[in-house]
């Protein structure tokens, strides 16, 4: 009898695993496989002026720590976060409460809002290109209506991060403000009804019923929006390399620089490195303080 | 009173909006030399797109993002069922460390990790291949993720009475699992197909050939090619071009879209 | 068992499902080696800094040569800017997967030859041409391509750096149009007299190719910026740093050029709307100026300091490594003949690209196109005064540091001599492990 419950624990086990087996492979091979080689590879010189790669303890880290454009690209990425992610989402949660109402009119403003979402980073840089632009830009015939000068939004490097901030707000609010969406339908509408029987002003009624209860919603989208802005960099390719002097370039960016412009395969190693521990971090912050909070329902 | 100003404010916000869009369409149409002006002129062409349309192979371009947008699609959908289902209502050893183990996917995603994976890839002799493209993106820990949680949420009574019927465990996962996770098999299929019409940097490094180039790589090339002098008629027609197909998509199909963003328990 | 053998099936048709597409390059390998006997395929990668239908242009030229040579076939393939070619070009190598052929930036020879990717063409210059074939080059620029007495590269789209002025707004202020600014007093001089509301006086790019347009402006003052081997660069000298502070007073001082880093793209659109009166830029902008100006236009030397100077510039023909001697002549042979004199003439005249060889200004065709638009010989005649390209090892990091240097003083983050100094240690850094 125990032995074929035993046979009958390893049939459950044996086609268990079979079944995840085709998504398990494909993870190890472009997940856990590469993580685990680059930390491995960060610890190495493989350069131009290395032919085979060599063992070098911590200098990649060391160069990096002592590299300006790392601090640079590290403080950009804050300016970045610090920039798009509370406005985008402040934005997103006004767009949610005035869309969730189902009128045909509100479902175009809807759409006005999502539709850049669709939209590939690497066309809206081309679009957003031709807007701020000297002389021929939207922006800059905007501005003249105005009487103002026209700037050079992208070659000066406090404007530039400006700039980049604006196109990702456009870009990523309507993305956040589904999630809203959906938060909103999830809150009783019993307890709105309630709160008009005892008279509650608006305001009242938003930050004593409303907020709160989409506290998860938010926590969710603030990870993925600090996330987000840690992997938005196509439009830098259309936009401006980095520049003017790093004023706009990003992690990532930097780390495609590095591993293909530069060919320091040891250094793009270490700065992966980096990333991930960034990521970890944020989904760190995620998995203590949001799932806690999430679980109240 | 108050809500009048909402409304003119949400009005304002929605008409800033559309601006980039408009603009867009706007430059596409406008004579090569008109461009940059802003005269208000009725004069509109379509010499732009013609010259896009010779200049750069883009019925490829479609055809390849076509081609790889599906068999990503195909394969996630087989890999997430199986896997989403084992974890969902199966108990075997391991289950629990796994199951963290594939969400890793969902924090550190293929994205980041450009330059380890173009050396596995060029390790698997992969390299401007489309199948390379596809191939980090086969499984996929959001949804598995999501298929999962849609799974957990079918009695077991369903399993039982299939058992009873003598159904075999992918008949019952084909007749009764995935009919009734259609909404989330839609959810997911409109994410995953959005994301990787939209990707970009990946197909960059992998590919080198006309035939696996895929559009927003075409795009860009194009857009960076005009080294003597900006040609934005010309690269406006040629973005209008490539966001078209999706956003045509969105605009017919929005309510489904959006709705299946929401109640898909995207949250 | 019966579940057991499903899962089975399942698993087998996923391994099928990848199987099958892997199965087609797979074909393709097979039938490359079938035919191989009797026909020899060879990729093509290139650039076209300028453009649209310039790329039916060289599949054009591709076309005509296999129609010559049908055991060959040329299968070019169009891969973006100069930046983005280097990459393919590069990551082919990295990742084992190289071109055949390749038109690559002149500067890339010390990175192709770290990665070990480039082949020597000596013997098949012997084999095939001889001195007569090389010598025929300007020698301004065959410096990018030679290293250690080998030649690695064949010249194709070059080009240095002009000086387009607008002669209508020349006359209009009252200077004589046929007299440009000879050097950098009378630049300034000239550029404050032409600028006025919608219009700026001269404009140089600073974008992707500031080190380049930088580079003039060292000559011009006494010194290339590189050594010949490419292991030591001179970023920070007092003459570079007076260079850099007059781009920084044309802007900031006398407000004759707009302020901040000027796009590469856009400067020729302003030239061509009249929205700058004189423009820094490639020659191989000419026949695009030529074709959409709608105004009276010269093309000049770049003003004197010291001395003329500009650098050579654009792409060169490179043969990769790994690909067998039947390759290797075909692709000579593909080389050759994209480089014969009347084709090179034709390219030039058709771009505004310097022809790379003497010869093709002898041809019937070059003649009539000279006499009849006189500023097309310009940039030849300046290669009198051109010099290399900055070209060094871990070509990508130097150029960045000095790229990024220039921008930080053109946007007045940095003093001049602050930011080239600090270009020089970062670039001496870079360099240090080929210095050993």
């Amino acid at each position: 009898m125990e032995k074929g419950q035993w046979a009958a624990k390893f049939k459950i086990n044996a086609y268990a695993w079979l079944l995840l087996l085709p998504s398990l492979i494909f993870l190890i091979l472009f997940t856990f496989y590469p993580v685990i080689k680059t930390l491995i590879f960060s610890f190495y010189q493989a350069d131009l002026s290395t032919p085979e790669p060599l063992f070098n303890g911590i200098d990649n880290y060391r160069r990096m720590l002592g590299d300006e454009v790392f601090w640079k690209v590290l403080k950009n990425n804050l300016w970045i976060t610090l920039g798009t992610v509370p406005t985008s989402m402040a934005l997103a949660l006004m767009m949610a409460l005035y869309a969730n109402k189902l009128l045909r009119v509100k479902s175009l403003i809807r759409t006005a809002f999502f539709y850049p979402t669709v939209i590939p980073m690497i066309a809206i840089a081309n679009i957003w290109l031709f807007i701020y632009t000297p002389e021929y830009g939207a922006l800059s015939h905007f501005l003249h209506w105005f009487g103002l000068e026209h700037l050079n939004w992208l070659g000066n490097q406090e404007l530039v991060t400006w700039a980049m901030i604006i196109m990702i707000i456009w870009k990523e609010a309507g993305y956040f403000m589904i999630f809203y969406l959906a938060g909103l339908q999830n809150i009783s509408q019993e307890l709105y009804e309630s709160a008009s029987l005892d008279g509650a002003k608006s305001w009242t009624v938003f930050s004593r019923i409303t907020f709160p209860l989409l506290m998860p919603t938010t926590l969710f989208v603030m990870v993925i929006a600090v996330t987000n802005s840690f992997k938005l960099v196509d439009h830098l390719v259309i936009m401006t390399q980095g520049g003017p002097d790093n004023a706009s370039n990003l992690l990532l960016y930097y780390i495609y620089q590095t591993a293909f412009s530069f060919w320091d395969q040891g250094m793009a190693s270490a700065l992966t490195v980096v990333m991930v521990l960034i990521l970890v971090v944020i989904a760190a912050f995620q998995f203590l303080f949001l799932d806690k909070k999430i679980h109240y329902n | 009173m108050q809500r009048r100003v909402e409304n003119i404010a949400m009005f304002g916000l929605a008409c800033l909006w559309t601006f980039p869009l408009i603009w867009a369409f706007w430059t596409a149409f406008r004579p090569r030399e008109m461009a940059t002006s802003w005269e208000l002129t009725p004069d509109f062409t379509l010499n732009n797109f013609v010259h896009v349309w010779n200049g750069a192979p883009f019925a490829q371009y479609y055809l390849n993002t076509l081609i790889i947008v599906t068999g990503i699609l195909a394969v996630q959908l087989v890999t997430a069922t199986l896997a989403a289902y084992v974890f969902a209502k199966v108990r075997f050893w391991g289950r629990d460390i796994l199951f963290i183990l594939f969400l890793v996917q969902i924090i550190v995603p293929a994205d980041v990790l450009l330059f380890p994976n173009y050396n596995v890839l060029g390790d698997l002799s992969l390299l401007d291949t489309k199948l390379g493209i596809m191939m980090p993106y086969f499984a996929s820990a959001l949804g598995i993720f999501l298929l999962r949680q849609t799974f957990k949420t079918f009695p077991s009574e369903l399993e039982e009475a299939a058992r009873m019927e003598g159904c075999s465990w992918w008949q019952m996962l084909w007749k009764i699992y995935v009919p009734l996770a259609r909404p989330t098999y839609i959810a997911f299929g409109l994410v995953s197909v959005s994301y990787h019409w939209n990707n970009f940097m990946w197909p960059l490094i992998v590919t080198n050939s006309v035939e696996n180039r895929p559009l927003t790589v075409g795009l860009a090339i194009f857009a960076t090619s005009f080294e003597t002098g900006a040609q934005w008629a010309e690269v406006s027609a040629a973005t209008v071009m490539v966001i078209l197909p999706l956003l045509l998509a969105f605009l017919l199909f929005q309510r489904q879209f959006l709705n299946s963003f929401i109640h898909s328990g995207i949250k | 068992m019966r579940f057991l053998k499903s899962v089975l099936v399942i698993i087998l048709s996923m391994v099928l499902l990848a199987g099958c597409s892997a199965a087609k390059p797979a074909a393709n390998v097979q039938n490359n080696e079938g035919k191989a006997e009797e026909k020899v395929e060879l990729t093509f990668y290139y650039p076209v800094a300028v453009g649209g239908p310039l790329t039916k242009t060289i599949d054009g030229m591709a076309a005509e040569f296999m129609k010559e040579n049908p055991n060959i076939a040329v299968k070019p393939v169009y891969t973006g800017s100069y930046a983005d070619t280097t990459t393919k070009v590069q990551a082919g190598v990295q990742g084992k997967n190289p071109p055949d052929i390749a038109i690559v930036q002149s500067t890339e020879l010390y990175s192709l030859l770290d990665m070990d990717a480039i082949l020597p063409l000596d013997d098949l210059i012997a084999q095939d041409g001889g001195d007569e074939f090389i010598k025929d080059f300007y020698p301004g620029f065959l410096e990018n391509s030679q290293v250690d007495g080998k030649t690695y590269s064949i010249p194709f789209q070059r080009s240095t750096i002009v000086l387009y002025y607008n002669k209508d707004a020349f006359k209009e202020v009252g200077l004589d149009p046929a007299k440009p600014p000879k050097n950098w007093d009378e630049l300034v001089d000239y550029a404050k007299k032409l600028n006025k509301d919608g219009r700026t006086g001269v404009e140089i790019p600073t974008t992707g190719f500031a080190y380049w347009l930088f580079q003039a402006f060292a000559l011009e003052n006494g010194k290339n910026l590189m050594s010949a081997d490419g292991k030591e660069v001179y970023f920070d000298t007092p003459e570079n740093v007076e260079a850099l502070q007059l781009w920084i007073d044309l802007a900031k001082r006398d407000k004759v050029m707009p302020e901040g880093v000027i796009d590469w793209a856009t400067v020729p659109s302003n030239f061509i709307a009249g929205k700058t009166a004189m423009m820094y830029h490639t020659t191989g902008n000419l026949t695009n100026v030529k074709t959409n100006a709608k105004f009276d236009f010269g093309v000049a030397y770049l003003p004197a300091k010291k001395n003329f100077g500009s650098p050579t510039g654009g792409g060169n023909f490179y043969l990769f490594k790994g690909i067998d001697e039947k390759k290797q002549k075909a692709a000579w042979k593909f080389i050759k003949f994209m480089t014969e004199p009347e084709r090179t003439a034709q390219w030039s005249i058709d771009t505004g690209y310097v022809a790379a060889r003497k010869s093709a200004y002898e041809t019937e065709k070059m003649k009539n196109y000279i006499s009849e638009f006189p500023a097309a010989a310009v940039a030849r005649d300046q290669l009198e005064f051109a010099k290399a390209e900055l070209s060094t090892h871990n070509n990508g990091r130097v150029t960045k540091a000095l790229s990024d240097a220039l921008q930080a003083a053109i946007t007045g983050q940095t003093a001049p001599a602050e930011a080239l100094k600090k270009a020089q240690q970062e670039a001496e850094k870079a360099l240090a492990t080929f210095n050993k």
